[in-house]
Formats: structure tokens, sequence, C-alpha cells
């Protein structure tokens, strides 16, 4: 089902563009001069810490709070003069919000009625919502009556049943628990794909929003940081900030000393080895940088004093080869978290995949141990 | 809680035991003599014997008192309904102030309590009476109209007449609005406050304007703060005494005020001692009455 579905959404089209979207509370900026643009049938999620502006995003577009600066657009028209009540976007509150004193079925309908929808029609329309979130026949019950999970797909009916041109959604599985939340993700999306509606959520949960969104905007103090596919994001970062809000990173800082088309050396004290990287930076030479390298794309080997150091195949001899000894290791079934302190002092995370069952046995505590990485592994950042 | 509180017999007697005499001494004991003397008659200026008789009751329900009843009801519902209508936007406009402002607006509210209701009445007097606040100020514009419209070259306005607030009907129900709203406001504010805003917010995403937003979200789940202003208001307002008494005039006698007569310039305590208790068993009903429909709207939810 998925297949022709994100075929049909090939031609991208813009939906939403917040301009140069500035919000302030008296001296305090929540949101600073932010420019985005959602595309129609996106999973879009704003990410990032608590009071980084991004649940006031979702309001501003909701039209909950107004814009210091700046303006709102949806399919091309300007929303700042239409109150919450007219736009067409629906949000899906983190509390859920569901009525009461009112059945699901009244709940769901509520929207409807105050559109003046006939009172078949709305019926049907109750109905095909309650099925789309798998609540068939929950319509008599009351809110009370219902499940934490229950209660936020009525929440979801409620929103959808109108067939907004936009649905928000404000970190809507954070109120779930593990289990439900880890089955909600899939659900949304699927539910995404089915009605073919843009979707915009608000998380501060990195995993959360690599599973489900399309595009994800990562944004920290109100700025917004970068915009990107989730494998971008995690690949790909373009500050120090994103590399380590999502997922784990080792960061070291250091000069570029070699910047070359086809290859760049970074000088790092924190590591006590160069590191090499199989292409170019746009960086002065000089300048301060630093490398970020995820923990799995550390590999580890052991060390016999006195052997020849390891050489790795894409680097030059004594490029991106450190020695250390394991401080901490965490078995954690499927893979193994190594700390690894280096001569320096630095201390380095590395993750290693359980691959046989014999994996565990290989490492132990205080063992020294060689890492290495790959030419393409790290990650120049300059911010 | 249960469990402590039964094996330490002697300490819950030691708490319990000190209000619960005082309550049985003053407030049972002389309830119940106050009882008894309704079924009995007036022999000589100060003494009454038991007689067993229905006769106070019979009389109660003349229509004369059954009208003062009925009139007593009709002031204290009219009051308890201008309070809701007053009262639910000085709640809501409590609710949505800034934290700051709102507990000095609660203050305000409050601010009345600190003065007695006597003098507070008193103060009522000064502001309706034909030569008070209300009446000076009309006064001061009709003579300036006046001289404007002479200027004008219109007719003048003519020799000015007060309006006359006070000792009638109107004084009594807007002393008595004004001595309850607190007691409307109050309740109904700590309603709205506990009420989630993201329900509002829901409804008016979901297309709702304000005024549907608060008919159908915002008055349905303040329903048990209104429930419960409308019985402190409804009742005291019932029993009104003092306010009847002072501002209002020979006609807008209320029942407190005919019980008040048979205990002193009337001399008959047995009737008053009826009257007395048929008010209280009306109050007893509106308080059923209201237990009712908190259970089913309880039961509903459930």
């Amino acid at each position: 089902m998925s297949a022709p579905q994100t075929a049909a959404k090939a031609p991208a089209k813009t939906i939403i563009s917040f301009e140069n979207i500035t919000k302030r509370y008296g001296k305090v900026v929540a949101v600073d001069n932010v420019s985005l643009t959602i595309e129609e049938g996106e999973f879009f999620s704003l990410l990032g810490p608590s009071g980084c502006g991004k649940t006031t995003l979702l309001r501003m577009l909701a039209g909950f709070e107004t814009p210091t600066e700046g303006r709102i657009l949806i399919d091309g028209q300007d929303v700042s003069e239409i109150p919450p009540n007219k736009r067409p976007v629906n949000m899906v509150f983190q509390s859920y919000a569901v009525f009461p004193h009112m059945t699901v079925a009244q709940n769901v309908a509520y929207g409807l009625k105050v559109d003046g929808i006939g009172a078949k029609e709305c019926a049907e329309r109750v109905e095909e919502a309650l099925a789309l979130v798998k609540l068939e026949g929950y319509g008599p019950r009351k809110p009370d009556q219902l499940s934490g999970g229950q209660r936020q797909r009525v929440a979801l009916a409620r929103a959808l049943v109108k067939r907004p041109r936009v649905l928000l959604l404000d970190e809507p599985l954070s109120a779930l628990d593990a289990k439900l939340r880890e089955q909600m993700r899939s659900e949304l999306t699927q539910l995404q794909d089915k009605v073919g509606i843009t979707f915009i959520m608000v998380t501060h949960d990195q995993d959360e929003a690599l599973a489900m969104a399309c595009r994800c905007a990562v944004m920290n103090r109100g700025l917004l940081q970068q915009v990107a596919t989730p494998s971008d994001l995690y690949e790909f970062p373009n500050s120090r900030f994103v590399a380590d809000f999502i997922g784990q990173v080792n960061l070291f800082e250091g000069q570029l000393v070699v910047d070359e088309p086809d290859h760049a050396v970074i000088d790092s004290a924190e590591v006590g080895v160069p590191i090499y990287l199989d292409h170019g930076v746009t960086g002065a030479t000089g300048s301060t940088v630093w490398a970020a390298i995820r923990p799995e794309k550390i590999e580890i080997y052991k060390r016999i004093d006195g052997a020849e150091m390891i050489k790795m195949e894409d680097a030059p001899q004594g490029h991106n080869v450190v020695a250390g000894t394991i401080t901490h290791l965490a078995y954690l079934g499927s893979e193994t978290v190594f700390d690894v302190t280096l001569m320096t002092g630095h201390s380095v995370k590395v993750v290693r995949s359980n691959l046989t069952r014999w994996d565990q046995e290989d490492f132990s505590w205080d063992e020294p141990v060689w890492l290495s990485w790959h030419a393409c592994s790290p990650a120049m950042l300059t911010a | 809680m249960e469990q402590s509180w039964r094996k330490a017999k002697s300490v819950f007697a030691l708490v319990l035991g000190p209000p619960l005499f005082w309550l049985v001494l003053f407030f049972l004991i002389p309830l119940a003599i106050v009882w008894v003397y309704s079924f009995g008659t007036n022999i000589g200026l100060t003494q009454i014997a038991f007689t067993g008789t229905f006769s106070n009751y019979t009389r109660a329900i003349e229509p004369l008192y059954v009208g003062i009843f009925v009139k007593s009801v009709g002031v204290a519902a009219l009051t308890t309904g201008l309070c809701i209508v007053l009262g639910f936007p000085v709640a809501l406009a409590i609710t949505f102030a800034p934290d700051k402002l709102k507990a000095w607006l609660i203050l305000l509210i409050m601010l009345p309590f600190w003065t007695n209701l006597l003098i507070r009445t008193y103060a009522l007097i000064a502001v309706l009476r034909d030569e008070g606040y209300v009446n000076m100020t009309y006064h001061w514009l009709w003579t300036h109209a006046g001289g404007l419209m002479t200027f004008a070259g219109l007719k003048p306005l003519g020799d000015f007449v007060p309006l006359e607030l006070l000792h009638n009907n109107f004084a009594v129900v807007f002393g008595l609005v004004y001595v309850h709203l607190p007691f409307m406001v109050l309740p109904l504010y700590s309603a709205l406050d506990r009420l989630d805003r993201s329900l509002l917010e829901a409804s008016l995403d979901l297309g709702a304007g304000h005024a549907r937003t608060m008919l159908q979200i915002v008055a349905p789940l303040a329903l048990p703060g209104i429930a419960s202003g409308i019985l402190i208001t409804f009742i005291p307002a019932l029993g009104a005494y003092l306010t009847p008494d002072l501002l209002g005039g020979p006609d807008s006698q209320m029942i407190a005020n005919i019980i008040e007569r048979q205990f002193k310039r009337a001399n008959d305590w047995p009737f008053g001692a009826a009257l007395s208790f048929l008010l209280m068993y009306m109050t007893f009903i509106a308080i059923a009455l209201q237990a009712v429909l908190a259970k089913r709207n309880a039961g509903a939810k459930a």
C-alpha cells in the first residue's frame, strides 16, 4: 500500500511556509527568525529539547499564538489574521483534550456539528473516523472508560474527521507507556500514509522523530538548527548540537591542518593521532573544527603490548588508529557499549554488535585495545 | 486510617468529644426545644404548653403564609439567577487573568467579607436612598441636561423626581445579589480554574466559536461549581432577614422577617417555631435535590 502512495507524493507542493517567524514573550525569544517550508503529504517532525520553541511554532500554526514578526502561509495564504477556528488545520493535543462530558461519538462529531453537517453524513463520517483509528463500537463510551491509548485515538479521530489540510500532533506519544508508544509509532505512520494528510509532529524524543518522520527540523533555543531527512541528520549533522542531540557521538576538537579536494586531516590533541577524512571540506586551514564519529563506526581490537600498531587501509600510517584502555563496558545483548580511555585521557564511546554468541567473551575491563575508524566515518563540523 | 482510630478509641473520643458535646448542648438541644414548641400552644405571656397540636402548622399553610413562602423562594431564586449571570463572567475573567493579577482579583471579591453585613447594608442605604449617591448623580445629570436643553432652545425637563430605589422589592433583590455574589463567584472560579485549558483550545481548533465553546464545553464542565454556587447562594438568600428588613418596603417581607415577628413583637413562639421548621425542611429539600442531581451526574459519568 505504501509504495503507490509514496509515488503519488512525488510532485512536491509547499503546503506550509514559515517566513522569518519570531516570537517573543517580553524579553524571552521563544522562536528566533525561523523560516521553514513543509510539503504536502509529508510527515514532518519538529524536534528539539524542551523550551526550544518547537511547541510555540506549532501553536502559532494552529492559531493559539501570534508571531511577533514574520508570517505563516498555509496553501500560499497568509493566515496571520485567521483565528484558530477558521484554519484548515487540526491539532491532537498532548493531553488529548478529549471532552470528558461527551461520549466518544459526540467528541468525534463535535467538529462536524460546528460545520453544520447533517446528522446522517455526520454519523457516517464519525463511524468512518472511528474505524480509521480502530475504535469501532466505542462510540457510546465515555472518555473515562477508555485507556490512555484509546483516548489518543479519539483525539486523532476527532481531528481527522474534519479532513484538515494539515494535522498537528503535539508530543502525541509522550503520555503513553513504552510498549504502546512503540506500537503507536508505526500505527501513526501507517495512518498518515492511508489518509495522505500532511502531519506535523512536535517531539523531544529523537528516536520517535527518526522513526516516524520523512523530514525533521531540529531546533535549539528558538533557532532552527537543521532541516533534513532522519538519515541525513544522523550521518551528516551540520553542527555539534545536532550531532550530539541525534543519537550518541564522539566529538573531537582539533585544527584543520590539510584541506585538499580528496582528503583532509584534523590534528586533535584530544585523540593524540591525526584524523584523516576521505573528502575535502570548505574550511580554512588552521581553524578549529570538530570531528564527530558515531560509536558504532569505531572498531575495537585487542592490543598486545609491544605489537605493531595496526593500519587502516584507507588512511595513511598513524592516522585513524589510536591506543586506549577499556574503562567500562556494558553488555546490552544485541551490542556491547565500551568506554575507552585514550592515552590523552579523553574518553571514547564505542558500540560493537555482538554478531556471534561468543562475541561478548572477547573483551574485559581494563583491557588494552586499538580503536580505529574508516576515513569516511568522521563528520567534520565547523560549528 | 480507619484501622488506627478504631484501635485508639480513647484518642478518638477525646478528639471528637468536645465538639460533639458543644454541638449537642448548643445546637441540637435548642433545636429540639424549638421543634417541641412548634407543637405547643401559648398560655400566658411567657408560658408555652406542649399540647401536641398541629394548629401552628395548619396556620402556616394558610394562603397568607404560603404566599410569603412562595415569594421568599421567588426572591431567592431571582437572586441566585442574577448571581449566576453576573458571577459567571467575573469568574471567567479571573480564571483567564494573568497569574499575578489573580490573587488581587480574588482578594477584591472577598473584600466585602471583611466588613459587617449590617454596615454593608447601611452603606447600601446610603447609596440607594432618595438623597443617596445614585440619585445625587442622577439629579446632577438631570439639572445639567435640563440646562443644556434650555441652552439649545428646547423645552426644559421639568421637575426632578428621585428614583425610588429603596424600601421596595428591587432594593431587596439588589441587596441580596450584592451580599451573595462572592458566594457564587468563588465556587464558579474554582470550577473554571480546574478546567483543562486545552479543552477550550480543542473546541476552537475544531472550528467552534467562543460562544459555542462556552455553552457546550465550559458550562457543562463547570456544572459542579455552578451547582454548589447555586446552593450556597440560594439557601442563605431564602432565609435572608437583614436585607429585606432594612432595604425592603412593607410588601417585601420574606419568611425570616415573619418568623422574627413571631418570636418578638407577636410573641407567638409556637407559630414562629413551626414556620422556622418549615423553612428548614425547604432548605433540606434544596440540599437533597442538589445531592441527587450530583449523584446522577456522577452516575452518568461512570
